[in-house]
C-alpha cells in the first residue's frame, strides 16, 4: 500500500470543532434534542422502579408516592418525559425506514409503508395498554 | 446585463499565514455559472494564487468539494443564480486538514477505504473461461445505490461525529464497504466485518443522518450504516442463541 | 534517489491502473508507481458514459467487429492490432466483472450489450450510463488489493528521465509540498489520456492536456496521427458536457431547426422510426459531425447566445426507457440545461472528445524508446485510424494497459542498472523548474490570456474543416505563443500546491501537442475520417495510406515522415453506413 501518505504535516491547519457545533444547523441541534431525551428516559425509568417499590410497601406507601408524584416540579418533569419520548419516537419512527429494507415478493417495500407499520404498531400496543390499566 | 455577485473565499498559504484569513472578491457573472466558474474567473483574471482542486466540472470524479454558505457541495453542480446577490462564502471542506487555500488532505479516507477491502472477496475464483457471474437486475438493485459514490467527501464533511472523532470510519468508507457486501459476487462480509464492527467502526455512528442529506450521488450512506447496524446486531444474537446453526 | 521502483506508471486511469494491475499479476516482485497528477478516481475515465464494446452474443463475430473498427477508422487502423484488440476486449471486459464492474444484465442475469454508433451489431456492455466511472471505480479498488503498487497520489511528472536512448525514470514536483524528485525506474508506462483542453470546447476534463504526448515528444519518442482529432456529435452548449453517443443508440434523433433529421441528406441512410444499426443517427461521429457543420452553413441550426445549434429528441422514448437506461443523461440535462428530456428537446453540438491521435507504439504498447511504453488515449497503436467508433477506447484502455503492462513487467524484469547521468539530469530539471515559472520578472501576459489565444488558434487552424492557408497560419501563431509563454506572469510564488505552476506546466505541455497537430494536418493533404481538408476534399490511398509520424529534432523543429498501415484482411474499401 501506498507509504505516502504522510499522517501529519507541520503546515496542514486543522480548525477546531467549536463547543456550539450543534447550533450551527437545524438539524444538528434536532439530533441533540433527540439524544438528550435519553436523560428523562432514564429519569422515567427510575420513576418506573420507585413505583414499582412503594406499590410492594404497601398502601401508605403508595399514597405517599402518589402525593409525591403530584408535586408540580415532578409533574412538570414527566410531562416534559413525555414530549420528549414522543419526539424521540416520531423521529425515529420516521429515520426508521432508511434502516430497514422489507421486500414483499421481490419489489422492495415503500418506506412510508415501513414507517406507517411502526406507528399502527405503536397504537395497538397503546390501546391494549390503555385497556388493561382503565378497563380492568 | 451580466449581475454581480460577492464571493468570500478562505485563504491560508502555510508559508506565510498562521491561520485562515478571508478574501472578498467582487466578480459580474453570467447566468449558467456555477461556483466553480466564479473560482476559476478569479484564478484567470483576478489572483492567479487561488489554489482549488477541479477536474470534470460535470459531478462525477469527486474533486470539487467545498463548503458554501456552511454547506458542503460540489461546486461545479451549484449556480451563483441561488445565491442571489450574495455574499457567497466559499471555504475548504469541513473535518479534513487543510493544505492551503480551498485544497484539503483527504489520506485518511484513502487509508480507510483500503481497510475496509472494497473488492471482490472469494473463496474461489470463477475461471474466465466459464463466462459470468450471473447477477439479476434485481440483485444488481441491491447494491447499485452504493456503488455510485463518488468519494467527493462532502459527507465527511457533514458528520458531526466525524468531525469530533477523526477516528470514525465515516460514512461513504461503510457505504462502499456495504456495496461489496451486497454483492452476491463477494463472499468477503465475514473479513470485513472486524474492521466495520470493531473500534472506530460503525457503532461511533449515532444516525444524525447529514451525510444522506449532503451526498450529491443519494448514495445514503446512513442507511447503509443502519442497515448494516441491524444485520451485524442480528448476526450476533443468531449466533448466540444458535451456536451451532446456519453458517 | 530514494524513490526508485520497477516500472512507473505515468496516470493512474483506466489504463494506467489496468497495467498496474496486470504488472503486479505477471510478476509480484517488481515494484510499482503510480505517478498521477490527481487521485486515481479523478482520472477522466471517469466520466465515459456510453459504453464498452466486446463481443459476445452468439450471432456476433470477431471479424465483424474488426470490419466495424477498420471501416469506421477509414482504413487507417492497424489491422494486425485490431484484430488482437477484438479478440482481446471480451476477455478483459469479462475480468473486469469478475473483478465487480456492475454491468448492465438481462433479466436472466447474463451481460447486456446495446447498440452503438457505427457497429452493425450489438456488442456494446454497459454499467446504466455511467461506465466509466463504474470501469474506474472498479479498477481503482481492485488495485488497492496488490501491495506492491506503490501511489504517489498529486505527483505531476514535468519530464521523463533519458539516457542512451533508455527511459530510466521520471522527474515528479509533488503538489503539496512543492519537492521536485526524481523517480527513477526499469520501464515507464504513460497514461495520461488525451489533450481535449488544447481546444476551446471539449467533453474533456481540466487535466486532459496531453501531458504525455508531450513528455514523449521531448525525450524524442515520435507521435502518430496527431491530425486525428474526434468531434463527438452531442455535446451540451456553453459547458461542452458530454451527453452520451448511448441516447441515440437508444433510439434518439438529431433534427434541425425544421424539425427534420437532417442526417438522412448526408449518404447516411433513411430515417426509419427505430434505430438503424451504422445508419442515420448510428453513424460513425466524424461524419455526424461534419453533417453539422454543412448544416450550419445551409443556415438550418438554430442559434443561441452560446453558437448553433442542433436538437437531440429523445421525447419519443418515453420516461421509462430514459430512467432506466439513461438517468445520467436525464440528470445533467436538468442540472446544467434545466430541461427534461422526457419532454424537451436538448440542444447540442459538436464538441472535441477524444484523441486518435498520441505517442507511437506497437501492438505490445512498447515506443521506439527503449524502456519507454503508452496506453490508452495517449498512445496510437493504432486501432482506431482516422476516427474511433464509440464504445471502443474504454475496451482499448483495457487491453493495452494490460499488453504494456506485461510487456513492461518482462522489460523491467531484465538485469538492466540505471545510469548515473539521469542523476545529473533530475539536478538540472530541479533547476529549470526553479528558475521557470516562480522567479520572473518583466512579466506580461497572464496564463489565461495564453491558453484563451491558443485555443482559439487551433480552433481556427485545425477544426472540423482544415484548409492549407489556416493550418499555416496556426503553425506560426503558436510559435509566437511558445515565445510569449517565457515571459508568462504568474501570480503564485509559493511551494505548496501551487497550482497555478502547474498549469503553466501543462499549458507548455499543450503548445507542444497542439503544434504536432497543426505540423500534421498540414502535411496531410488529404481528407479521411476526422481530418477534413477543403483544399484536399478526396481519400488519397496511393499516396496517405499511411500513419503521419511527427518528431520533433533537437534543432527544435519538428519532422513529419510516413509509415504505412498494417493491412491484413481487409483491403482499402468505400465507406458505406445506412445502406
Amino acid at each position: 500500500m501506498s507509504g505516502l501518505y504522510t499522517e501529519y504535516h507541520p503546515r496542514w491547519l486543522r480548525t477546531r470543532v467549536s463547543t456550539y457545533w450543534w447550533l450551527e444547523r437545524r438539524s444538528y441541534l434536532m439530533f441533540i434534542v433527540r439524544e438528550l431525551s435519553s436523560v428523562f428516559v432514564a429519569w422515567f425509568a427510575v420513576y418506573l422502579l420507585r413505583l414499582i417499590r412503594a406499590i410492594a410497601a404497601g398502601p401508605s406507601a403508595y399514597e405517599r408516592f402518589l402525593q409525591r408524584s403530584a408535586q408540580p416540579a415532578v409533574l412538570l418533569l414527566n410531562l416534559a418525559t413525555l414530549f420528549f419520548v414522543v419526539f424521540h419516537t416520531i423521529t425515529w419512527f420516521n429515520l426508521a425506514p432508511q434502516a430497514i429494507v422489507a421486500r414483499l415478493g421481490g419489489k422492495r417495500l415503500p418506506g412510508s409503508l415501513i414507517a406507517a407499520s411502526n406507528y399502527a404498531a405503536w397504537v395497538v400496543t397503546s390501546v391494549l395498554v390503555g385497556w388493561l390499566l382503565l378497563g380492568t | 446585463m451580466a449581475d454581480r455577485i460577492a464571493l468570500q473565499v478562505a485563504r491560508y498559504r502555510p508559508e506565510r499565514d498562521s491561520d485562515v484569513s478571508f478574501q472578498e472578491y467582487e466578480i459580474s457573472y453570467a447566468k449558467e455559472w456555477v461556483v466553480l466558474d466564479g473560482l476559476n474567473y478569479i484564478k484567470d483574471r483576478v489572483d492567479g494564487t487561488l489554489s482549488f482542486r477541479w477536474s470534470c466540472r460535470m459531478g462525477i470524479c469527486g474533486s470539487c468539494g467545498m463548503m458554501v454558505n456552511g454547506e458542503p457541495k460540489l461546486t461545479c453542480e451549484t449556480f451563483l443564480t441561488d445565491y442571489g446577490s450574495g455574499p457567497v462564502r466559499i471555504e475548504p471542506l469541513r473535518n479534513f486538514p487543510i493544505i492551503r487555500d480551498l485544497v484539503v488532505e483527504i489520506g485518511d479516507f484513502l487509508r480507510k477505504l483500503t481497510r475496509v477491502k472494497p473488492w471482490i472477496v472469494r473463496n474461489e475464483e470463477k475461471p474466465l473461461g466459464e463466462g459470468e457471474y450471473l447477477q439479476t437486475p434485481e440483485e444488481l438493485d441491491e447494491y447499485k445505490q452504493f456503488s455510485m459514490c463518488i468519494n467527493c467527501m462532502l459527507c465527511y464533511a457533514a458528520c458531526p461525529i466525524y468531525g469530533l472523532d477523526q477516528k470514525f470510519i465515516g460514512p461513504a468508507a461503510i457505504a462502499l464497504a456495504q456495496r461489496y457486501n451486497f454483492d452476491t459476487r463477494d463472499e468477503g462480509s465475514r473479513e470485513r466485518r472486524e474492521i466495520l464492527s470493531g473500534h472506530d467502526g460503525i457503532w461511533g455512528c449515532t444516525f444524525v443522518g447529514e451525510c444522506t442529506k449532503v451526498c450529491p450521488k443519494n448514495v445514503d450512506p446512513a442507511g447503509a450504516i443502519q442497515r448494516y447496524k441491524l444485520s451485524t446486531a442480528v448476526e450476533a444474537l443468531e449466533s448466540f442463541f444458535l451456536p451451532w446453526g446456519g453458517r | 534517489m530514494t524513490f526508485q521502483h520497477d516500472v512507473v506508471l505515468v496516470g493512474g486511469g483506466g489504463a494506467g491502473l489496468r497495467a498496474a494491475i496486470a504488472i503486479a499479476e505477471t510478476n509480484p516482485r517488481l515494484s510499482i508507481a503510480v505517478v498521477s497528477k490527481v487521485y486515481p478516481m479523478r482520472s477522466h475515465t471517469v466520466s465515459a458514459e456510453g459504453g464498452a464494446a466486446g463481443v459476445i452474443r452468439p450471432d456476433d463475430s470477431l471479424d465483424e467487429h474488426a470490419y466495424d473498427t477498420i471501416s469506421g477508422g477509414d482504413w487507417l487502423c492497424d489491422q494486425d492490432a485490431v484484430e488482437a484488440f477484438v479478440r482481446e476486449a471480451p476477455h478483459e471486459l469479462l475480468r473486469l466483472e469478475h473483478w465487480g464492474c456492475p454491468w448492465s444484465r438481462e433479466p436472466d442475469g447474463r451481460i447486456a450489450v446495446r447498440p452503438f454508433g457505427g457497429m452493425k451489431k450489438m456488442r456494446t456492455w454497459f454499467a446504466a450510463d455511467k461506465t466509466g466511472f463504474h470501469m474506474l471505480h472498479t479498477l481503482f479498488q481492485t488495485s488497492l488489493k496488490y501491495t506492491n503498487v506503490v501511489r504517489y497520489d498529486e505527483w505531476f511528472v514535468t519530464k521523463l528521465l533519458v539516457d542512451n536512448g533508455r527511459v530510466q525514470g521520471v522527474v515528479a514536483i509533488e503538489l503539496m509540498s512543492g519537492k521536485v524528485e526524481a523517480i527513477p525506474a526499469r520501464a515507464v508506462i504513460l497514461c495520461t489520456g488525451g489533450c481535449g483542453r488544447v481546444f476551446p470546447f471539449t467533453t474533456n476534463a481540466n487535466i486532459k492536456n496531453g501531458d504525455g504526448m508531450a513528455l514523449a515528444y521531448r525525450a524524442g519518442a515520435p507521435l502518430k496521427d496527431m491530425e486525428f482529432v474526434q468531434y463527438h456529435p452531442t455535446g451540451l452548449p456553453f459547458t461542452g458536457i458530454l451527453i452520451t453517443e448511448a441516447a441515440r443508440a437508444e433510439g434518439g434523433y438529431l433534427i434541425n431547426k425544421d424539425g427534420y433529421r437532417y442526417l438522412q441528406d448526408y449518404n447516411l441512410g433513411k430515417p426509419e422510426p427505430k434505430p438503424v444499426l451504422r445508419s442515420m443517427e448510428l453513424g460513425p461521429r466524424d461524419r455526424l459531425s461534419q453533417a453539422f457543420v454543412k448544416e450550419v452553413e445551409k443556415g438550418r441550426t438554430i442559434d443561441t447566445s452560446h453558437g448553433p445549434v442542433v436538437h437531440l429528441d429523445l421525447r419519443h422514448l418515453g420516461k421509462k426507457v430514459i430512467n432506466t437506461n439513461l438517468p445520467f443523461v436525464r440528470e445533467l440535462c436538468l442540472k446544467y440545461q434545466n430541461l427534461d428530456p422526457v419532454t424537451e428537446l436538448i440542444p447540442v453540438r459538436p464538441v472535441v472528445h477524444y484523441m486518435m491521435g498520441g505517442v507511437h507504439t506497437d501492438i505490445n504498447g512498447a515506443t521506439p524508446l527503449a524502456g519507454l511504453y503508452a496506453a490508452g488515449e495517449v498512445a496510437c497503436v493504432s486501432i482506431n485510424g482516422a476516427n474511433r467508433l464509440g464504445s471502443n477506447s474504454l475496451p482499448e484502455l483495457l487491453v493495452f494497459g494490460a499488453r504494456a503492462g506485461r510487456a513492461a513487467a518482462e522489460y523491467a524484469s531484465g538485469e538492466r542498472q540505471l545510469s548515473v547521468a539521469v542523476v545529473a539530469q533530475a539536478k538540472d530539471e530541479e533547476m529549470r523548474l526553479g528558475n521557470e515559472f516562480l522567479h520572473k520578472s518583466g512579466r506580461r501576459d497572464r496564463l489565461a490570456t495564453l491558453r484563451d489565444e491558443m485555443q482559439q488558434t487551433i480552433e481556427q487552424s485545425a477544426s472540423i474543416y482544415r484548409a492549407g492557408d489556416a493550418l499555416a497560419r496556426g503553425a506560426d501563431q503558436l510559435r509566437t505563443l511558445q515565445e510569449r509563454l517565457l515571459d508568462v506572469r504568474i501570480d503564485d510564488d509559493s511551494r505548496t500546491f501551487n497550482t497555478e505552476r502547474i498549469a503553466a506546466l501543462e499549458f507548455s505541455f499543450m503548445l507542444d501537442v497542439a503544434e504536432a497537430i497543426v505540423h500534421s494536418a498540414l502535411h496531410r493533404k488529404e481528407s479521411r475520417g476526422a481530418h477534413q481538408r477543403t483544399d484536399f476534399p478526396a481519400r488519397d490511398d496511393q499516396r496517405y495510406l499511411s500513419h503521419s509520424m511527427i518528431d520533433r529534432r533537437s534543432d527544435g523543429t519538428c519532422h513529419v515522415e510516413y509509415r504505412p498501415v498494417t493491412i491484413t484482411r481487409w483491403p482499402p474499401a468505400e465507406r458505406i453506413y445506412g445502406r
